[in-house]
């Protein structure tokens, strides 16, 4: 059985856990704690380690879905996250531009641990307040070749688009 | 006279209830099979222990208590004070990083920790020197040694079992093919998730212990209960161990197996 590992990283409350929900096909093993900084009680609960998601390919293979801890306290989990990782996904809750420097500094780290291909997804277009993407890309001063798919993590569609977008990019990667 | 032995002969156990009844003042080496220890007394009391090549900084040991982010530890080590824990220490509670209690609470949960390794060591030849005093630049912290030697001979027991249900760990682990039903109640806590990052069946118990600095009592037990709760099985590890978890850059085969691959994944999650 061979094993393929994709990581979904972002600032806290981002969108990462519910992204992974929507599209493993087993309920995701979390690691949830409540919340204890009022700073960060925007939601109940957040994960302390990661989530672990999974979709089987076929009896030979299986594509595994790593989401990280979204408060920087347990940043020292990322390195071990991104070893051996596929590609990556950014999320970034579109609607809090306050956490939008933390995306950018998050991105920065990932792409110095590993230098594999990754996509930035704006999530939470659903939001009224929800910045467009290319008020995003113009805030985290992203490249136009980096791909910034607009995402609302609770659509499976949608979700399905941002992991097939970072897919083309890896297979682009390998055939440049 | 110094008091010299194998711990074949006289337990950890033994030696420290020794040091605690006698009230010893001194430090006692221990020659592991692969490392080396060392504990400092006073008067009966655990002061300072420090094993292999752990680096023994006060900048280290606040990082590995979660007292300090990797980045302010690298930092901390570039500066003239961290030579000396005590000055180190001074300019940090100085600097408002870290309160006094916290450094010192930090100290003491080190020195327990290394203290409790020393438990399953079960060879090596120990040498106790009376009245020699730890390295000057570190900080002591004087600990109760009864709570640790009841806790380490818990642990002792503990291990003793894990050993009979994972006497070899230099096999490897797989995610189990087909998710249990228990997997919907699974809730990991951070030393699990580390281990549970590099299940691999190309990595053995062994050098995922040593990717997460973890001994061989943490590693069992965390790997027994992933075991119990169906998350993972043994499995006879793919290829030679190396000693290293990264892999080697792909040749031109395996380059093109991975691009056929993430074709499959293409489709895959285009059907889901």
């Amino acid at each position: 059985m061979q094993t393929v590992k994709m990581v979904v990283t972002g600032p806290f409350s981002s969108g990462k856990t519910q992204f992974i929900s929507t599209i493993s096909e087993i309920d995701v093993v979390r690691t949830e704690r409540k919340i204890s900084s009022d700073a960060e009680k925007i939601k109940e609960s957040t994960t302390v380690a990661m989530d672990f998601g999974r979709i089987t390919v076929d009896s030979d293979l299986v594509l595994y879905l790593f989401g990280t801890p979204g408060q920087r306290r347990f940043d020292f989990m990322w390195e071990i996250l991104s070893e051996g990782m596929l590609g990556f996904v950014v999320m970034v809750d579109s609607s809090r531009p306050e956490t939008f420097r933390e995306a950018k500094s998050i991105l920065e780290t990932f792409r110095a641990y590993a230098p594999t291909p990754y996509v930035v997804a704006a999530n939470k277009q659903d939001h009224p307040e929800a910045w467009t993407p290319e008020d995003l890309r113009i805030a985290l001063r992203l490249d136009p070749n980096v791909k910034l798919i607009p995402c609302v993590a609770t659509s499976r569609e949608k979700v399905k688009t941002v992991l097939l977008e970072l897919l083309y990019s890896i297979l682009a990667e390998m055939e440049a | 006279m110094p008091l010299k032995g194998n711990l074949r002969d006289f337990s950890t156990t033994q030696l420290l209830n020794l040091v605690s009844l006698a009230r010893k003042t001194g430090t006692l080496t221990i020659e592991g099979p692969t490392e080396a220890a060392r504990m400092a007394f006073r008067e009966g009391k655990l002061i300072y222990a420090h094993v292999g090549n752990e680096d023994p900084s006060l900048a280290y040991v606040l990082h590995k208590t979660g007292k300090l982010t990797v980045d302010q530890a690298r930092a901390l080590r570039q500066r003239p004070e961290a030579a000396n824990d005590k000055a180190l220490g001074l300019l940090l509670i100085n600097s408002g990083y870290v309160t006094q209690t916290e450094i010192l609470q930090g100290i003491k949960q080190h020195v327990t920790d290394v203290a409790f390794r020393l438990f399953t060591w079960v060879e090596g030849i120990f040498n106790f020197e009376a009245n020699t005093a730890p390295p000057p630049e570190r900080i002591t912290v004087p600990i109760e040694l009864d709570n640790i030697i009841i806790e380490g001979s818990r642990r002792m027991r503990e291990w003793e079992q894990l050993q009979e249900e994972l006497p070899n760990l230099d096999l490897a682990l797989k995610f189990t093919d087909k998710p249990d039903a228990r997997l919907k109640n699974v809730n990991l806590n951070v030393e699990e998730w580390k281990v549970v990052s590099y299940i691999n069946p190309k990595n053995t118990m062994r050098q995922i212990a040593k990717a997460n600095t973890m001994s061989d009592l943490e590693i069992r037990r965390i790997v027994y209960g992933l075991l119990q709760a169906g998350l993972v099985e043994v499995v006879r590890p793919i290829g030679q161990p190396t000693g290293q978890l990264r892999k080697p850059p792909p040749t031109p085969e395996a380059k093109e197996k991975q691009r056929s691959l993430v074709g499959i994944l293409i489709n895959k999650v285009k059907s889901l």
